[in-house]
Formats: structure tokens, sequence, C-alpha cells
């Protein structure tokens, strides 16, 4: 049975899946122990709903997801590589899964000298030496390495209200700009795919706080100026902020502290292998500098002796930025890759995911493919590359979308599409370093077949996708009218 | 090659072939000699599956569990039971390891659970509108000072010290850098937010009054005096509510409240230390342009067919860049799906069953302990006793694998002998009296005693 019944239609009167434990204390009457005006008045309308149906009902909402473990998956900039099965073993341990965020740091040792241990490791990585775990995915991170900026640069008395962001940056740095309270500046990007020297140049005046990078950036290249660009940032007192989101490239080869960035985000979600969940949960921890470490936010795990604790004491603080300490299930399945990979494995992982992607390129490049998808930038790219849709909807009448769509007819996840902004038509492609060759071979046919049926019959993919539960949905609609909620059709 | 990639020497050969290249070194290039790491990174070398288990395990041997002591410890997170096929469902490759759903005809699943989701959060907070979820409690009531800012364009928000303390303080880190400022009103003698020092705090530029329901304490607020109070000036009323308690709750949509956010940790997911659980956010109609987050709306497909999709994305960021409503991207689906399952595993008359249950043992708990009660009104899931030796009960307790609950010294220092004490389905006649013998309780004050000993 597939179909589109939600559990609430399901619903029977009668039905029940739980079975609640005795009520061992006196059974007062509610009324006796709440005032009138707080007591609800119906009951909230949950399904009724046996124990076999609703596992069916969720098993068969299951059936409809694509996911990683069935198929090649290179959503650029997502990093959706393999999940090892370890993690979720270990994370699900009573020790970890059941343990209280409150419990007294005396009974938690465990759990402390992990987070201890993965600050440390993650604090390598970046070639930063101070490392907050809390923030809860990457656009938080960057949140929080926005206050650490403001902090920081309100301790010495300035108030800056610009931040830079590359028009390549991910939606979530300009997004994030805002929240933080700065303005938004756009810098340009120069031929060769890296950010326009000149245009930061003039720029980078006083009223800059910051520069959030990403390196390598969106369009998958280094930055082969990154020293310079530290340099004008730091010369103008600005902070230069590091996106993680692509750190998956250079683990063990080059590191944001070395290139002269003073706050990181890590995606444990992307680089660290925390499962994607169909949109979270993630983590996004935060490494940072001497000059900023004073404004971290609380609590910080620390060592004492043989102890591991909290440090609350923390007067310049930014404060809290959620509750308690963080994703602390994520932190145990990041930690575990990192146990399992070691210095070699992390490095190794780099070196694949830059020869899978660089891979990948060249046999886009071959013709009958590069002659409708060129490759936006093209020289070596590192994790990940960006090809332009413009021929395919110049010359054989498809869009991007409609290659993306049709790449579902064929039981693989289409990139990542119409990103990088400045890059028409774009598809953004991240193999990333747990597929072979052959899967890599095998995209690269998918792609080709898919533009060698359009020349004979375009139709085909423009009406894609066939194979899948439902066809092309309407997206125009359900924005105009929203349904947001099922609720009982009116009698 | 590490254990999870494949490259033979064969295939690198073939790759580096294809791509032009000499090495592995050539494709690196871009990278300025300078800013190379140029060594190992100083971390120990792999290990195998079996020795990092052993490890992890051994890691995990050093903490104490709510299986391994009877805890009273709540103050945000809760020892509830979860039922077994939630660990199936959610171990299940096809919820765990999909992306966002980017593409809707292959993330029908994931798209309609977010649908029957936002339903359920409806069903529960009174509210017709609510999104796919958020990072989880705190900064969800953060989420809601921006929506505040971005609404009203006022500059203070108001915080009763009912709200949970980590609530008031990432809402005040937030606030610092959208530009506002966050204003605390106080509990009366009782443990309720005093209706008319709420009333006084607010004024023409108040953007936002925050409660929660029960509060930190565990108090039934007058949930309607303190909306009447709080949007007396126009402001928005936000409510951050546990969701178990709304069960029998009259839903803060109900009374008036714009917002209803909250942490969804007792909704089915494990406490893993603190997170990650989910955050859940409800509104009024009217803010439906101007959330965080993801939302799933209902449509057909180009045959007819019903189907899901994300929906309202021109609030987002990734369409809509510095002019978006909020920054989330990766939020916690994996909970949230945990969460609707999780209510729908209770059901209807299971909810409310439980709600009772909660209620009855929380009311039971605190006549047991027969201590002074700081919150001495409606209490559910949660009260406040004031407890003479309290170092000393810890101690005695410790001992006895009780743990008995929060020390509200940490957040309130007018409460330097205050012990909050949490109450789940998972916390027995029995172990309760256990908790009022430890506290030396007169056995009288216990409707039942069992005399179990220390």
């Amino acid at each position: 049975m597939s179909d589109t019944v939600t559990v609430f239609e399901r619903s029977r009167d009668g039905r029940r899946a739980f079975v609640p434990p005795e009520t061992d204390v006196p059974e007062v009457p509610v009324e006796e122990l709440l005032p009138a005006g707080a007591i609800r008045e119906r009951p909230a309308e949950l399904p009724e709903i046996s124990e076999p149906e609703l596992v069916r009902h969720y098993t068969m909402l299951s059936s409809k997801n694509f996911h990683l473990d069935e198929g090649f998956y290179p959503l650029g900039s997502c990093t959706m590589k393999h999940n090892p099965k370890l993690h979720e073993r270990v994370a699900a341990l009573p020790g970890h899964a059941r343990l209280h965020p409150l419990q007294d740091p005396e009974y938690a040792q465990g759990a402390l000298e992990l987070m201890w241990r993965l600050q440390g490791a993650l604090g390598e990585i970046a070639g930063l030496p101070h490392v907050s775990l809390q923030p809860s995915a990457g656009s938080h991170g960057e949140l929080a390495g926005l206050l650490l900026t403001r902090a920081y640069l309100e301790d010495r008395g300035e108030q800056r209200t610009k931040v830079l962001t590359p028009d390549t940056a991910h939606g979530t740095n300009p997004a994030t700009v805002t929240m933080a309270g700065y303005e938004v500046v756009k810098l340009g990007t120069a031929e060769d795919g890296g950010v326009d020297v000149d245009d930061l140049r003039a720029k980078a005046g006083d009223d800059v706080a910051c520069l959030m990078l990403t390196n390598p950036n969106t369009l998958g290249l280094f930055d082969r100026n990154i020293e310079e660009i530290a340099h004008i940032v730091h010369d103008a007192g600005a902070t230069l902020y590091y996106d993680g989101a692509n750190l998956n490239a250079v683990m063990g080869i080059a590191r944001p502290g070395d290139m002269g960035f003073d706050i990181v985000h890590f995606n444990l979600h992307k680089t660290f292998t925390q499962p994607h969940g169909g949109g979270g949960p993630g983590a996004g921890p935060i490494a940072c500098s001497d000059r900023i470490e004073p404004f971290l936010p609380v609590p910080q795990v620390v060592q004492n002796g043989d102890a591991f604790g909290f440090d609350l004491d923390r007067p310049r603080s930014i404060g809290k930025l959620r509750g308690f300490q963080g994703n602390f299930g994520v932190f145990v399945r990041s930690y575990a890759y990192i146990c399992s990979l070691g210095r070699d494995g992390l490095k190794d992982v780099s070196e694949v995911a830059v020869l899978n992607a660089n891979y990948l390129r060249a046999l886009m490049a071959e013709p009958g493919i590069a002659d409708y998808l060129p490759i936006a930038f093209d020289r070596t790219c590192m994790h990940e590359f960006v090809v332009s849709g413009r021929g395919a909807k110049e010359e054989l009448g498809i869009r991007t979308l409609d290659i993306a769509k049709r790449m579902l007819d064929h039981d693989v996840h289409p990139p990542t599409v119409y990103f990088p902004l400045l890059v028409d038509e774009a598809l953004m492609i991240e193999p990333t370093e747990t597929e072979t060759k052959e899967r890599l071979d095998h995209f690269a046919e998918v792609v080709r077949a898919i533009l060698e049926e359009a020349k004979d019959d375009p139709e085909v993919a423009r009406s894609a996708p066939h194979t899948t539960p439902v066809r092309r949905l309407d997206e125009a609609g359900a924005a105009k009218r929203p349904v947001v909620r099922w609720r009982p059709a009116a009698d | 090659m590490s254990r999870y990639t494949g490259v033979t020497d064969e295939d690198l050969g073939a790759m580096l072939g294809a791509i032009g290249a000499d090495s592995l070194e050539d494709l690196f290039a871009d990278i300025p000699e300078s800013v190379r790491l140029g060594r190992e990174l100083d971390l120990p070398p792999g290990r195998s599956e079996q020795e990092v288990y052993e490890h992890l395990a051994a890691l995990a041997a050093r903490n104490r569990s709510t299986e391994e002591e009877v805890t009273f410890l709540g103050a945000g997170m809760y020892d509830h039971y979860v039922p077994a096929l939630i660990d199936t469902l959610l171990s299940r490759s096809e919820f765990l390891t999909p992306y966002t759903p980017y593409q809707p005809e292959i993330s029908q699943g994931g798209l309609q659970v977010m649908f029957e989701f936002q339903t359920a959060i409806s069903e529960l907070t009174g509210l017709p509108v609510s999104n796919a979820s958020v990072y989880e409690g705190p900064s969800a009531v953060a989420a809601a000072g921006y929506l505040a800012k971005l609404e009203t364009k006022r500059r203070k928000l108001v915080a009763s010290r009912g709200l949970h303390p980590h609530s008031r303080a990432a809402l005040a880190t937030h606030a610092a850098g959208y530009g506002m400022e966050v204003v605390e009103t106080p509990l009366d003698d009782e443990g309720f937010t005093d209706p008319e020092a709420l009333a006084g705090a607010v004024d023409d530029d108040t953007a936002a009054v925050f409660v929660q329901q029960p509060n930190f304490l565990g108090t039934v607020e007058d949930l309607g005096a303190l909306v009447e109070a709080g949007k007396r000036t126009g402001a928005m009323l936000v409510c951050a509510a546990d969701p178990i308690p709304l069960s029998i709750l009259k839903p803060p949509g109900e009374l008036g409240v714009d917002l209803c956010v909250g942490e969804g940790q007792t909704l089915g997911n494990r406490l893993d230390f603190g997170g990650p659980s989910f955050g859940f956010f409800a509104a009024d109609e009217r803010f439906i342009r101007k959330m965080p987050g993801r939302i799933a709306g209902e449509t057909r497909d180009v045959d007819g067919r019903r189907g899901f999709v994300l929906t309202l994305q021109t609030r987002e960021q990734h369409i809509r860049r510095e002019k978006a409503t909020h920054n989330i991207c990766t939020a916690q689906a994996l909970n949230a799906l945990a969460g609707v399952v999780y209510l729908s595993w209770l059901g209807k008359r299971g909810f409310v069953e439980l709600g009772e249950l909660l209620l009855r043992r929380t009311h039971y708990a605190r006549e047991a302990l027969g201590l002074e009660a700081i919150n001495p009104g409606p209490v559910v899931r949660e009260f406040a006793v004031r407890v003479p030796d309290l170092d000393g009960l810890f101690e005695r307790a410790r001992a006895a694998g009780v743990n008995p609950g929060y020390r509200l010294a940490r957040d309130y220092p007018e409460f330097s002998d205050g012990l909050l004490v949490a109450v789940t389905e998972r916390r027995t006649k029995e172990h309760i009296d256990r908790l009022a013998e430890l506290v030396g309780a007169p056995a009288g004050a216990r409707a039942a005693p069992t005399g179990v000993g220390v």
C-alpha cells in the first residue's frame, strides 16, 4: 500500500497503541487540581491507531524517500558522505542517550571528556586553539561568529556596521548578517572564481566588522589570494570568518587558522558525518583565535587536573546560544568518526574527496556532456565543481530543472541546482570521498543519456520525473493558498 | 585507504590519468605553500571499528544515566519513556540519511511527516500554523523575539522570570545581535508571573512579552491574565510551553497568545545530555509569511495526485538571503519525526491519560515531601520546595541511587535552599515515597507509606 493518507485520516475511535502505566496515586479529579480557566475543554485531535498500523504507516512513508544508503547523492556544499553505522550504536548507549543534561559533572565525566576531546580535535583540524561545541547547526555557528565579532569589537570600543560576503556565498551568510544586526555588503568574484581583491580593498573600510568567506568557495575553488585577503581584512580591523561548509576539501592539508581566519564553524552533519535526518539534526561548533576566546559562549568544557567540568564564569562571554551544552548526540557520532579515521584517515578523506570531484569533472568535460553543460570556472577544483546548464537550455531546450528531474528516474539524486547564483542554470556537484569510481562513471553516463535523449525528444526531460511516487508538484499553488496542516473535511 | 573510501591503486592511476594530473599533490596546487600544514595533524592514528566501540563504551560507562538512578531532575528536559517503535522507525535509513527534501518527488515520506508534525503541533498549541521544527527550546524563544522585531519594529522584549533561565539567556544573546533590549519581570510570592508587574513593564516600545506554561517552577500560570496584561500596549504575546501538559491545559492559542514555541524533547526524544531534540514554533495565521524555518504544504502533482512540498520558501535564506525571516537551514527533522510518532502512539485519549497521570503524581509528590512549597498553587510536572539541609539531602540521596532534582540557587539566588522536583510517568509512587523518606518527611505526609528504606 502506497498512498497519501495522513496518520490523522487513519484514526478510528477506540484504537490505541499506548497503554498507560498504573495510576498508583490517588485519582483526584483534575478539576480539584487545576483552576477551571486553565483546563483544556476539548482534547487535541491526535490519531487513534494501533501499533501495527502506526508502524506500517511510517514504514510506508519512509519507502517514498530517496536516501543516501540507497544511492548517489551529489548535492553540492552538502557533503552527503556515508554515515558509518557504528555511530548509531555508540550514540544509543544508555550512558550517552539517557544522560540528563543537568547531571552533576561528577557523574558525567565520560560525556565531558568526550566533548573535551572533540573540542581538541576540531581545534587541531581548524588550526585554532579554542572551541565551543554549542551552536546547533552551521547557520547558528555563523550567528555565533558574528555575535563574537560584535562583542570583540565593542570590547575595543568600536561600533562597526557592515559585513562583507562574496556573491558566491551560501544564503545563510547574508541572512545571518541581518540577524546579527549588520548590513550586508556584497563582494564581486574575479575571473578565476576567487574573491575580487580590488573590490575587497575598496570596500574594506573602518565600518566593516567582518568578512565571511567559504574556502574552498561554493564554486569548489580554493582562493589562491587567501593570504592577501586576510591581510586586507585584518588591516581594516575586521575579523575573518570561515564558513566551514566546505572543510571536507582541506582536512590535514591546510587549516583555516593558518590561512588567517579568526573564527570557523564546522558542520558536523557534513564533514563529520552526522546523518542528515531529512533536515537535521546537525551541530555547528565554532573554533577561534586567542583574541576572540574571552567572548565564547557559556558553558565551556574544561579540564581541571584529572577531572572535566564546565566553566561558567566567563564575564565577557556572549552568553548562551541555546539550552544546555549543545547537540551531544551529534558530538558522539563525530567524535567516533574522528577516532576511526585518525590523522591519516582525515587526510585521506580530503584527498579522495578532491580526487573524486576532479575525476567527475574530467568526465563531465568530455564531448557530449561539456557541449551542453560547460564547467564554470574550468580549472582544478577542490571537493566540488559547478557546471552551467546554459548550453542545454539554448541548444536542447531543456533547463537545469528538467535535467535534475530526469535524474530522479535514473535513481540518482540531482546535484544542488540554481546555486551559486552567479552561474546561469547552475548545477553544483559534490561527489564526496565515499563514492567509488564506478558510481562516478555511472553518474556521468546518466547525464550523457539524459542529454542524448533530449536531442531526440526534449519533452521526456521537460515532463520528468515519470517513475517517482508523485510527479512534478504545484509549488506555486501551494504557496498561494497554503495548506499547512490536515483538517477533517467539513460536513 | 580508510574504510570509508574505496580508491584502489588501479583506480587512482585511471582517475589521475583522466584528470591529466601526475599525482594527488597536483590537485592541491591552488593552496599556497605558506598556508599548507606541512605535517601530520596532531591526532592519534585511525582505529578499527571494534576499538572505537570499546573506547566510546568506556566513556559512556563513566556517565550515570537515568537507567542507573531514580532521577527527579528536570528543569527543561525530562526522563520520559520512549517507546521501542521510535527506535525502529528512526533507525531506518530512509529517514536517517536523506538531506533536506529539496526534490519533493523523491521526498514525499519526509514531507508528509513534516505536514503531520505541523498538524499535531497545531492541535497542541491551538494555533493554526506550525513550522517543521527549529533547533530546540531556548533558541526557538530567541527566534520568536526576532519575528517580533520584524513584525513590530519595536525595540524592547519583556520576559517573565518564570521563563526558563536558558531561554532568557538565549533571548538576550540573540537580541544583542538584532538590537533589542530584554527586560525581566518578576514572579510573585507564590511563584506566578506577577500580572501587575508585567503590565507595568510593557510600554509602547515593547515588541513582545514572553511567558512560559507551566513556568520554570512548574506553576500553571493564569495565562489569560498574562495575555491581557502583556498585550496592553500592542505587544505580541509569546508563550513557551512544554507540550505534554498541553494535553490537559487550555491551548495557548485559545487564550490570545500570538506565538507558542518550546522544547520538544519530551515528545519521544532521548535526553542525549541535552540534544539533539527539536524546537517547535507555532503562530497565528497572520504571521505565516514571517515564520522561521521549513514549512511543508499540501498540493497536487501534474496528474492531480495529492503531494507535499516545502512551501513559502521566499521567507527563507536560500531564496531571500539578507531579507530572509531567519537564517536557519538545517533544523531537526529526525527529532520532529520522533515527536509526531510519539504523539500518534499516545493518541487522542492516551495523551490526556498521560497528562492526568503527571498532574496527579506531581501533586502527590509535593504533598508527600511535606516541605515548604515555593509555588503552592497549581503545578504540573514540576514543583519547587525549600529544603532545610539541601547538601545533606543530596548526599543521602546520591548514596541511595536517587537524584533529588535541580538546585534552584544556580539560577534563582533568592531561592538558595530551593529544590525543583520533576515527575514523569517513569517516577512511580514508590520512587516518590523513597524521595520523601530521604527528605525526612513524616510518614503521615504520604497517602500510603511503603516503608522503602534508604
